[in-house]
């Protein structure tokens, strides 16, 4: 497998919210501030891999027929103890994200990946599959949390850094915050915006090519 | 009495599970092209998430509770909503093929539509008893079914419609899903019991 290939795909061209439209839900429910979209990020990103590791390495010995049944088991397992390992060493996150982080279990991005790649390819390339597509994840999930945080909340950071893990702020004057993007609203219309952007530029990226030859 | 019309309420109208809770999105953008096939998505997950709410709320009262494996709840919950669907289906099969036919390949979907996990984890994190539980599983489905046939039918329309050429397709689709959520903000004040 050709590594840069595979982690220009998970980051743009094939990135996993933007692209493939996987894993919305908690996308678009977590991402109030920086830092529960980094939190929940990086836990997918771990559990993505992890779970790539094991399909990838059971991938001969599992049966056909009952192969999600399977990889939906070893998914739950390692979703189990990132949810424990969470609730005992960072308290804060796991009240913030709440039922989301149990519900990684049914996100489509890890059991797709677990379909798509981990059941047919070698386990050293399902792990960096795993980093590669966990890691395009994260930054959607950062990029939305930053963009909805600023602008409805005029602040950084929140529940991480500044005074009282307020966060710090730096839209101070509470008339230009735009609240309603912290709000579900924001959720629908920042992705919106954002799978909008991913596809004019690939539209663009595309037409070049086109020309070129 | 009062207590499960709230929960009903709540579960349909001021927290649905699509608009407020993030909850099932997956299904909601992809069967969404067509009313028919809405409505049957939303009978089928209504249906899934009635049972799964009565069935995982008894197996963590009478099972894992006594037990002490509570940390296995995302484990066993998933199984025991896997295992339900593949029964509903078989169900549905024998006695009822015309309803079977109709839901086609929506049901084995349901398993990993996370608003059925969902409500049975919020069921037991409000700390519900069977009754409001039933009821929550239900009115959340009857919830999804509103929101799911509302956008389908505004989805019909606007597909004749012509969106910049960067927002076709999908990002069109959550906009106009956002436009609907910000409607239901609108029931965010509504506390029918004061």
């Amino acid at each position: 497998m050709n590594f840069s290939k595979q982690m220009k795909e998970g980051l743009v061209t094939n990135n996993p919210v933007l692209v493939q439209l996987l894993g919305m839900c908690s996308t678009m429910a977590i991402t109030t501030s920086f830092f529960n979209g980094l939190g929940m990020g990086v836990s997918v990103l771990i559990i993505l891999t992890l779970s790539n590791v094991a399909i990838s390495a059971i991938r001969k010995i599992v049966p056909n027929k009952i192969r999600i049944a399977m990889y939906i088991v070893v998914i739950a397992g390692f979703v189990t103890c990132v949810d424990l390992l969470l609730k005992a060493f960072v308290p804060a996150l796991s009240n913030s994200l709440g039922v989301f982080i149990p519900l990684i279990v049914v996100n489509c991005i890890i059991l797709g990946r677990a379909e798509s790649f981990a059941s047919k390819e070698s386990v050293g390339a399902s792990a960096f599959d795993g980093i590669c597509q966990g890691l395009g994840y994260t930054i959607v999930l950062v990029i939305m949390s930053v963009v909805r945080e600023f602008l409805g909340a005029g602040t950084f950071g929140a529940g991480l850094l500044g005074v009282d893990g307020k966060g710090i702020a730096i839209i101070t004057n509470s008339n230009f915050h735009i609240g309603v993007l912290t709000m579900p609203v924001g959720g629908f219309m920042v992705l919106g915006t954002l799978i909008a952007a991913m596809q004019w530029a690939l539209n663009r990226t595309k037409k070049a090519a086109k020309e070129e030859k | 009495m009062k207590e499960i019309f709230s929960i009903a309420l709540g579960a349909i109208l001021v927290n649905n599970f699509i608009f407020s809770q993030f909850l099932g999105i997956c299904p909601f953008m992809g069967v969404s092209k067509k009313v028919d096939t809405a409505v049957g998505m939303g009978v089928a997950v209504t249906f899934v998430m009635g049972l799964a709410s009565a069935f995982t709320w008894l197996a963590n009262e009478f099972l894992l509770v006594p037990l002490h494996l509570e940390y296995m709840q995302t484990v066993a919950f998933i199984l025991i909503i896997a295992a339900l669907v593949q029964f509903v289906e078989m169900f549905l099969q024998k006695s009822l093929p015309a309803l079977y036919t109709a839901l086609g390949i929506y049901l084995p979907l349901i398993t990993t539509n996370c608003a059925v996990l969902g409500v049975a984890l919020l069921n037991i994190q409000n700390s519900y008893n069977f009754i409001e539980s039933v009821v929550y599983g239900i009115t959340g489905g009857l919830g999804f079914l509103l929101a799911i046939v509302l956008f389908a039918s505004i989805r019909e329309r606007t597909v004749f419609a012509d969106p910049p050429k960067a927002f076709e397709g999908f990002p069109i689709a959550l906009v106009t899903a956002g436009l609907m959520a910000l409607a239901f903000m609108g029931f965010s004040g509504a506390n029918v019991f004061g």
